[in-house]
């Protein structure tokens, strides 16, 4: 029960540091630390990502940087992809979907370190996540 | 010059397909499909890059909410774990946010690589 209540902070805090979503830490989290097979913590990461893109929304909200609409229609047109998604992953041994998962991580890490050895030494996280593009809620 | 109905057929086409890679990244990896969306929207769109990430946010929701009903089907979702995970992660955003302000950028990325990179190490040779 620690261990879960820990990855969710600490997922929590990459997210709104980073802009990552907490994803890409809670499957992590979930195999290493609480010892879930590679489609439990999918499944799992899944419905915990809810309350942190509820909340991240209504800040977005209030700024007024959500497009509603395009929301909306992005979120019904995804469903074919998701069940598909899903349903490949399933589809799949636990060994090569971690496997798969592991390339992915090592993917976004390389992105981080290109973002880091762009932006140089001298600003605050907030300054360069203005100035480097494509940074955004992986 | 085209016509508006035209456009936004175009449009309405380069949503569906964002959101269907996105529903089968996420669904695949069991993330929300950010990853996808955000540089999509720039591209595709020409969304400005907070608009692209607030609009990804909003349609996680869904594609997140529809993912993992999809996968409690196959009887693989820790409801428990979730909820222990998905609560705190809120208040781990506010946290990450303040911090934000008053920690090198630089320092940051690097250490979640790393610590990304010894995850893809861990899950591999487990």
């Amino acid at each position: 029960m620690t261990g879960a209540i820990a990855i969710g902070l600490a997922g929590g805090v990459i997210a709104g540091l980073l802009g990552v979503g907490g994803g890409v830490l809670f499957v992590p989290g979930l195999v290493i630390f609480l010892g879930l097979d590679q489609h439990q913590a999918e499944a799992t990461s899944l419905l915990a990502i809810i309350p942190v893109a509820i909340a991240g929304t209504y800040m977005q909200e209030r700024y007024g940087n959500v497009r509603n609409g395009d929301a909306l229609l992005l979120g019904l047109l995804s469903l074919a992809g998701a069940a598909g998604g899903v349903a490949l992953a399933n589809a799949l041994s636990g060994r090569v979907l971690r496997d798969a998962f592991a390339c992915l991580l090592l993917v976004v890490a390389v992105q981080f370190v290109r973002r880091a050895l762009a932006s140089g030494a001298g600003p605050t996280a907030a300054a360069a996540a203005v100035d480097s593009p494509g940074r955004e809620n992986r | 010059m085209q016509a508006p109905a035209e456009a936004s057929l175009h449009r309405s086409l380069r949503l569906a397909a964002i959101g269907t890679l996105a529903g089968l990244f996420s669904g695949l990896f069991g993330v929300g499909g950010g990853a996808v969306m955000v540089p999509l929207l720039v591209l595709w769109l020409g969304y400005e890059e907070h608009a692209a990430t607030a609009t990804s946010l909003a349609a996680i929701i869904f594609i997140a909410g529809f993912a993992a009903l999809t996968q409690g089907l196959y009887g693989n979702v820790h409801v428990l774990d979730a909820v222990l995970i998905g609560v705190p992660a809120v208040g781990g955003v506010l946290i990450g946010t303040w911090l934000q302000q008053r920690l090198p950028a630089r320092t940051v990325s690097l250490l979640f690589a790393a610590v990304l990179a010894l995850s893809a190490v861990e899950l591999i040779v487990r």
